[in-house]
């Protein structure tokens, strides 16, 4: 393992709880990739991330950044959107640029910051004014404020309207291309599959799968996902081959041979007009490793 | 390091003034409280007559130290008791013995009644030697004014850091600094020499502006008034940053706040005076840093007194700063 930020055996547990949050969480971040941290809410993400970033001390296990473990001079290094953070009142975006560029040693200009991050007409408004996606610019771009190596990015979409977020992963790809390396947490499986180079899930604060978002479903699926709704579905006397799961209102049959299934599927009986057949995803990988819905 | 702290120091001046509310009531309160006093107490002075006494008050003759509605106060130092008989803060001196000897200031009404009293009791007899001294009384508000002042620089102090920075904590504002290179100690500095600059802007404002009106007797220097109030705020100022140290919940910040300020409120000496108070009193008064800020600020403007007289406040002062200041830092948590 070589990686630009690297984490060994992690742990961490809150005071009163009765579990660890994170329990032995190895990982390698590739320089100038785009390294994704999926998981339900409580699976430890934040944590991770913030003990990666150096916000949080674990309780065992190290991190090392190019090699070294981290120190004070990895904070000049990184930049952190935050999940949720508020920021002083009543100072407008400009204004909060000047105020954190100053606290690093070197940092991005003006211009540069507003044209990485499409602040144009932002730069003198109060942020607390500003629309969801507007704000979360604001804030990648005090992320970005310090040219730093790796940017962590938590959660950086929740709550954005589809445009919006398809806007933030545009940014999000041309930060990448500068070199940088991003560290992203995310719930949603479209946007880790769109951004990510490499992903892990998280579970229970351990990491139940790795690798990029392709060979991972590869690596564990072949075939595809047929989609019915539950009162067309009859199940036919013969079986189907594959696997039949049942989501809601909705039938899924997990199989590598579509034609055999559809076959099966109407010598049941069932009505095919709602039919939908889709490729595996993240979110079917979550589900199969864990039992649990990624959003639950 | 000079560079975070500046940033830091002239964000948080911006945010403040622009919180135009808050503003306003940093400047408006002081006055009201102000002038409302002197108007409430402007005719009302104490309705005691206050009976310097060099010496033992029981060696008093028996029938005058039974009057009612005398206060007796023991002096041992001559010169300071004439001072306090000059700006009519005593209404008459008296040294028990024979000849009794008694002071009066000739400019004070209740000097001259209660000079009729010591002679028409049982002084008479003891051939007492009367001796007079000059001066302009010393207003109720002109003693009053100090300890105003410093109250509300207290609730300024310990409720604009102490408060707000709980608040910052809770919303996230100050983990989105401990992100970055910035470090406790410049964060920390940046918000005591902010909240500073204020509260002596507020100050100036408020005592210049009702000397105006209310022409307040000051008999020390101005230069000497400005330096312990700016070393008096710097204390609570340090004060409310020890209590916003770890806290993270608004409501706890908020009744400890309350726990220390309500106590200083009554019982540093803003309403009326801690001589004479009970020993035990006394005790815990000077446990309170608003004690030693009005008693320099107040012997100077009442007592003409220089920053020697008052040493012994300003070192407590700047020792309760500095380990304010340390604690604080020390166990400040960004999150």
């Amino acid at each position: 393992m070589s990686g630009v930020l690297e984490a060994r055996g992690l742990f961490k547990r809150y005071s009163k709880a009765a579990a660890d949050a994170v329990c032995g969480l190895s990982l390698s971040v590739r320089e100038g990739s785009c390294f994704g941290l999926l998981g339900p809410n409580g699976a430890g993400k934040t944590t991770t991330v913030e003990m990666l970033e150096g916000i949080l001390k674990p309780d065992a296990g190290e991190i090392f950044y190019r090699g070294a473990p981290i120190g004070p001079a990895f904070r000049e290094r990184t930049g952190i959107q935050f999940q949720d953070t508020a920021l002083q009142d009543h100072l407008t975006v400009r204004e909060l640029l000047n105020l954190f560029g100053a606290l690093y040693p070197s940092r991005l200009s003006e211009a540069e910051l507003v044209r990485l991050c499409d602040l144009g007409e932002l730069l003198d408004r109060d942020p607390q004014k500003l629309s969801g996606g507007q704000r979360q610019r604001a804030l990648l771009a005090l992320a970005l404020v310090n040219d730093p190596d790796v940017v962590f990015l938590d959660e950086p979409t929740t709550g954005l309207d589809p445009q919006a977020r398809r806007n933030f992963w545009d940014l999000a790809r041309s930060i990448k291309a500068r070199g940088k390396t991003i560290l992203l947490t995310t719930h949603y499986m479209e946007e880790a599959y769109a951004l990510c180079d490499e992903v892990a899930i998280v579970d229970r604060g351990r990491i139940i799968a790795q690798g990029a978002p392709d060979t991972l479903l590869k690596k564990h699926f072949d075939g595809v996902v047929i989609e019915l709704p539950k009162a067309d579905f009859q199940a036919p006397t013969g079986g189907v081959p594959g696997e039949v799961l049942e989501r809601g209102e909705t039938m899924e049959l997990l199989t590598s041979e579509v034609e055999g299934a559809l076959e099966a599927l109407k010598r049941g009986g069932s009505s095919l007009a709602h039919l939908r057949v889709r490729p595996r995803t993240l979110e079917d990988l979550f589900l199969a490793l864990t039992g649990r819905e990624l959003r639950e | 390091m000079m560079r975070r702290f500046w940033a830091i120091l002239i964000g948080r001046n911006k945010e403040f003034l622009r919180d135009r509310g808050a503003m306003g009531w940093n400047l408006l309160f002081p006055f009201f409280v102000v002038f409302g006093m002197a108007f409430a107490f402007s005719d009302k002075r104490q309705d005691v007559f206050k009976v310097g006494v060099m010496g033992e008050v029981s060696a008093l003759p028996v029938g005058f130290g039974a009057t009612k509605h005398l206060k007796f106060v023991p002096f041992d130092d001559a010169a300071a008791a004439q001072g306090k008989l000059r700006h009519h803060q005593l209404d008459i001196l008296v040294r028990p013995g024979k000849p009794l000897m008694y002071w009066v200031n000739e400019n004070s009404p209740k000097g001259y009644l209660v000079e009729k009293i010591l002679l028409g009791a049982d002084a008479g007899g003891l051939s007492p030697v009367r001796k007079t001294v000059e001066g302009r009384p010393i207003r109720y508000v002109d003693w009053l004014v100090s300890g105003l002042l410093s109250m509300n620089m207290m609730f300024s102090a310990l409720f604009g850091v102490g408060y707000n920075l709980v608040r910052y904590r809770k919303n996230g504002v100050l983990k989105r600094l401990k992100a970055t290179p910035l470090r406790a100690v410049e964060f920390l500095t940046a918000q005591v020499v902010s909240r500073l600059i204020l509260i002596m802007g507020v100050f100036a404002v408020v005592y210049h502006g009702s000397d105006f009106f209310l022409h307040f007797q000051r008999l020390g220097s101005l230069l000497d008034l400005y330096l312990i109030f700016a070393l008096g705020s710097a204390c609570l100022i340090s004060l409310g940053l020890l209590v916003a140290a770890r806290v993270t919940s608004e409501e706890l910040a908020g009744g400890v706040l309350n726990m220390l300020s309500w106590p200083m409120m009554f019982l540093s000496g803003v309403w009326f005076s801690l001589e004479g108070a009970p020993k035990a009193l006394r005790l815990f008064a000077d446990m309170m840093p608003l004690t030693h800020l009005i008693d320099a600020a107040r012997a100077v403007m009442t007592e003409g007194a220089t920053l020697s007289h008052v040493a012994p406040h300003l070192y407590v002062l700047a020792g309760m700063t500095a380990l304010f200041l340390a604690v604080g830092a020390w166990t400040f948590r960004w999150d």
